[in-house]
């Protein structure tokens, strides 16, 4: 079983890379060719508001499904980068020197000094990539430098969604409450009404998009992929081997911030709207649905994951809006209770199952199970095929594919 | 002087409501390790419950004693079949109960939704219970002052049952080394039915006082999630002490920040502090030592 | 103090000339609880020390204050580095590597991922972000030491238990580590296996700084060059293995304390 196992291993990772090119190739003709050609201009927007949803997914999967950081609080970063990018298309409607409308009805009629340095283009591209981090990295190592991690991190990610989600609605007078910042007009100096420079906003999500599962491909087969996932598995262990796991994780977290900043701030013009119902606890967690669903540890599986749920919810919440609760719950139930690997694992459980129910392969059961007394050679882990470990067991090969596209 | 003792009062008033949404999940989560999203969904379940009792009752007064009952019963009954259809398959995944009891909050929110309505509902407090209580010259409303008693009576008697009973030995033994409680004949599948439908129970019993403050609704609980998250980390798990002392510590520097500056302030400032009182205890106010490596 | 992680090892003498371990007023305590109560020890290269002692003597705990995990006060000094007080991973890199009683390996990674992770803390962020290329001659060596080259891509979850162990000794050699804590290796490895890594342990130790902590007495007899005893977190007696086993106070102990059919077995088998 075992000698099987190492074969397809190799095999698959010698035939990683030209998959890989392959999987990039067909990417770019459905997002590029096939797509535009097929959808309305509508429909168009909506998907590629969807790829926007899909980069905090990509960035999620390799903070939690590689790092095994389970992050509740990607909204914030998504809201810093929507907010920033929304702040300046504000700023750049109203003029040189002017003030936007909200800030008219709610405020005193002046733009407060911070609003200021994102009446530039360049100094708001950059914000939107260093806020996220910065934040990031500072509560990261914060929290990972001491120890905290598993589900304290959890809580605490939520909570500092919570807090942002509150303090956006309690500053109405510069962040518009809980109507968010709407009304944009142009783009860096395109309007906006203009069906082309709509179309040519999907063309920069899409091609965002690929160059962020580039960038976490490359990152997954690279050593500190290799590193991530050993201390995701093992902290202490890697701590005694020398190394100090919080910069590991502070890393994998901070990309994934940047990746949900950039995110965000490309969901403003194709959107139209950023408001505290994007940022908050309950679209936090919402981002984990389709990560989940496709398959956490893998590279691929939060993406589509992350479109597919959108595209559903998009599709059933307008004539079911009742039904669309029930069932994304019910999803979310009976995918992370009995297909922790996502649907990207479904195939493994389907070979295992065939493959025979008591070889149930590289089962890794977390907590560490007391030694097996002298096992024979070849031996396999003991893995009783009962409901506890069997889910432990597809986890890990969601893990094996990760390293495939 | 009166500004500090009406500071004193919203903050232990703050604190109380904190604890008693806590109370339950420093049991499930403390003890059991389970992250239940759901379980503000079980304080609204409490609070529903409170509102159908009123319907069947009449008289508020009657009406709130027998709720507190019934609702620690539905919150419980509840709790109780999320334990054994789902989580009690999930005992090595802590993180993912996190995520399932989520999907099955949004679940339990709809049913509201559907069964109760969208809009919010009231639920009349009882006679004895409306006007304030003059003390130092500020107005203590009878409804707060009500709550925190319910909530010494909940703690009292959990940790009554903790140090007390042999379910408490049980739960006890179960959360310092659940294989060895196992080889000592302890049921820990029973243990963990029953810390969960207490633990769940209180919830419902935190939802039926909450009636007393506003009108409810079906996302009732998700307001107070969080806030109950955060005073069991910052308490530490393993024991009421600890949680207890972190609820009434956060309401009163939420209460004694929001008198100076706004609501929405006060809740990144109680972060903040949280995150940098967990730099210098990592493990919370009261740590429960041991041998292991996780 | 800091200079060990920064600078490499120099020359080969250089760097093997402090290379002891010396422990002085070792306590360890819990909430009061006296874990470990003043211990001295020194253990010099080539020497195969080994700690044994009944349940709760504090071996484990020496072992986890030498590395970073448990707090402790007084001195433990390894090439000149003082390990009491000294963070985790600073203490690992300055040479000192242990292993745990369940062996703790990387299960979803493969066997020469597991090494080459262990032969990394030193790596810089432009290794990091790079696929590995080739195999490091470090690892390549140690995957020959612990026997481990024909299972270099399989998955370490899938490793039998025996193997683990190995691998995870493996990986201190890659780290470089020049003092090895060894947490009970043999538990519950077949009787060949324990030959195995005996010989295994004898390989490296020689010119290294080995503590074994055991519980095997029969695994003691035919590798350890020397045996520290521990009782109630204090040194009850040290020497060689006969003159430990004659020791009257070792005997007391093991026959007194609730360890009877242990020591009893360890006497008459052989």
């Amino acid at each position: 079983m075992s000698a099987q196992l190492a074969t397809a291993r190799e095999r698959l990772l010698a035939g990683g890379r030209a998959r890989t090119l392959g999987g990039f190739g067909i990417a770019a003709v459905l997002l590029f060719g096939v797509a535009p050609a097929a959808l309305s201009d509508f429909r168009l927007n909506l998907l590629a508001k969807f790829l926007c949803l899909a980069m905090v997914a990509v960035g999620i999967g390799l903070a939690w499904g590689r790092g095994g950081m389970l992050t509740l609080g990607q909204g914030v970063y998504f809201g810093l980068g929507g907010y920033l990018m929304a702040m300046h298309l504000k700023l750049a409607d109203a003029g040189p020197g002017g003030v936007p409308d909200f800030m008219l009805l709610y405020g005193d009629g002046t733009v407060p000094g911070w609003w200021e340095p994102f009446r530039s283009p360049v100094v708001t591209i950059l914000a939107i990539v260093v806020v996220p981090v910065l934040v990031a990295t500072g509560l990261g190592w914060a929290v990972f430098s001491r120890r905290v991690r598993g589900a304290y991190f959890a809580i605490l990610s939520q909570a500092l969604a919570a807090a942002f989600a509150i303090l956006l609605i309690g500053q109405q007078k510069v962040t518009g409450g809980t109507n968010g910042l709407n009304g944009f007009r142009s783009f860096f100096g395109f309007d906006l009404a203009d069906p082309v420079n709509k179309r040519m906003l999907f063309f920069i999500a899409a091609g965002t998009l690929l160059v962020m599962v580039a960038v976490v491909r490359r990152l997954m087969v690279s050593r500190f992929g290799e590193l991530l996932v050993a201390v995701r598995d093992q902290e202490n262990r890697v701590r005694f081997l020398g190394y100090d796991p919080a910069k590991v994780k502070v890393v994998a977290y901070a990309v994934a911030a940047a990746f949900a900043g950039i995110g965000g701030a490309l969901f403003v013009p194709i959107v139209g709207i950023i408001s505290p119902a994007d940022v908050g606890v309950v679209p936090s967690i919402a981002f984990l649905v389709g990560v989940a669903i496709g398959g956490r540890a893998t590279l691929l599986g939060p993406v589509l994951g992350a479109i597919a749920v959108s595209w559903a919810q998009t599709s059933l919440s307008e004539s079911f809006p009742s039904m669309w609760i029930y069932f994304q719950g019910a999803l979310f139930i009976l995918v992370v209770a009995f297909l922790p690997g996502g649907l990207a694992s479904l195939g493994a459980v389907w070979r295992r199952r065939r493959a025979g129910a008591e070889e149930s392969g590289p089962a890794t059961p977390p907590e560490p199970t007391p030694p097996d007394p002298t096992p024979p050679d070849d031996a396999v882990p003991a893995a009783p095929g009962d409901a506890t470990t069997a889910p432990a067991t597809s986890d890990s090969s969601a893990a094996t594919a990760g390293r495939l596209p | 002087m009166d500004a500090l003792f009406s500071q004193l009062f919203a903050g232990l008033s703050l604190g109380s409501v904190l604890l008693l949404a806590a109370l339950g999940l420093a049991l499930t989560f403390g003890q059991m390790g389970v992250i239940n999203m759901a379980h503000g969904e079980l304080m609204m379940a409490g609070a529903y419950t409170a509102y159908v009792v009123q319907g069947v009752v009449g008289d508020a007064g009657v009406s709130l004693l027998v709720s507190l009952v019934i609702g620690f019963l539905v919150g419980g009954l509840i709790g109780l079949l999320l334990e054994v259809t789902l989580l009690s398959r999930m005992h090595r995944r802590p993180l993912d109960t996190l995520l399932v009891t989520w999907g099955v909050a949004l679940v339990l929110q709809q049913l509201a939704r559907d069964v109760f309505g969208a809009p919010n509902v009231d639920v009349r407090a009882p006679q004895w219970l409306s006007g304030a209580v003059q003390v130092f010259g500020i107005g203590m409303p009878k409804t707060r002052l009500f709550i925190l008693l319910v909530a010494i009576v909940c703690v009292t008697a959990l940790a009554l049952v903790l140090r007390l009973t042999p379910l408490g030995r049980q739960i006890r033994a179960t959360v310092q080394n659940r294989d060895l409680a196992e080889t000592t004949g302890i049921s820990t599948r029973a243990t963990d039915r029953l810390t969960f439908f207490i633990g769940s129970g209180v919830a419902g019993v935190a939802g039926v006082t909450l009636t007393l403050l506003g009108s409810i609704g079906p996302t009732l609980g998700t307001a107070y999630i969080v806030d109950a998250f955060l005073v069991v980390v910052a308490g530490g798990i393993g024991q009421l002490k600890g949680t207890v002392i972190a609820a009434f510590a956060l309401g009163l520097l939420q209460a004694s920040i929001e008198y100076s500056t706004t609501t929405s302030i006060a809740k990144v400032l109680v972060f903040v502090a949280i995150v940098a009182f967990l730099q210098a205890r990592p493990q919370g106010l009261v740590a429960m030592r041991t041998r292991s490596l996780a | 103090m800091t200079d060990t992680d920064t600078t490499e090892p120099e020359g080969t003498d250089q760097r093997f000339r402090h290379d002891y371990l010396e422990v002085r007023g070792l306590r360890v305590e819990f909430d009061g609880f006296v874990a470990v109560g003043g211990v001295d020890l020194t253990v010099t290269p080539g020497d195969l020390r080994f700690l044994i002692g009944p349940n709760g003597a504090g071996k484990t705990t020496i072992v986890d204050a030498l590395t970073g995990l448990a707090p402790a006060t007084g001195s433990a000094q390894f090439g000149g580095v003082e390990l009491v007080g000294n963070k985790v991973h600073r203490i690992a890199r300055s040479g000192v590597g242990r292993t745990f009683q369940t062996a703790s390996v990387f299960d979803e990674l493969t066997v020469l991922q597991n090494l080459d992770i262990a032969a990394g803390s030193r790596r810089g962020p432009g290794t990091l972000q790079r696929k590995r290329s080739g195999t490091p001659p470090a690892v390549e060596e140690a995957l020959e030491t612990i026997g481990l080259a024909g299972a270099r891509d399989r998955l370490a979850g899938v490793l039998a238990h025996g193997q683990k162990q190995w691998l995870e000794i493996g990986m201190l050699l890659v780290q470089d580590a020049r003092l090895l804590l060894l947490d009970e290796p043999v538990a519950g490895m077949s009787h060949a296996e324990r030959e195995e890594t005996g010989q295994l342990l004898r390989r490296i130790g020689a010119e290294r700084t080995v503590v074994v902590v055991e519980h095997d007495m029969e695994f003691l007899r035919s590798f350890a060059s020397s045996v520290t005893v521990l009782h109630q977190g204090r040194v009850l007696s040290e020497g060689s293995v006969a003159h430990v086993q004659a020791d009257p106070r070792v005997v007391e102990v093991y026959l007194g304390s609730g360890s009877r059919g242990r020591a009893v077995g360890a006497g008459t088998g052989s």
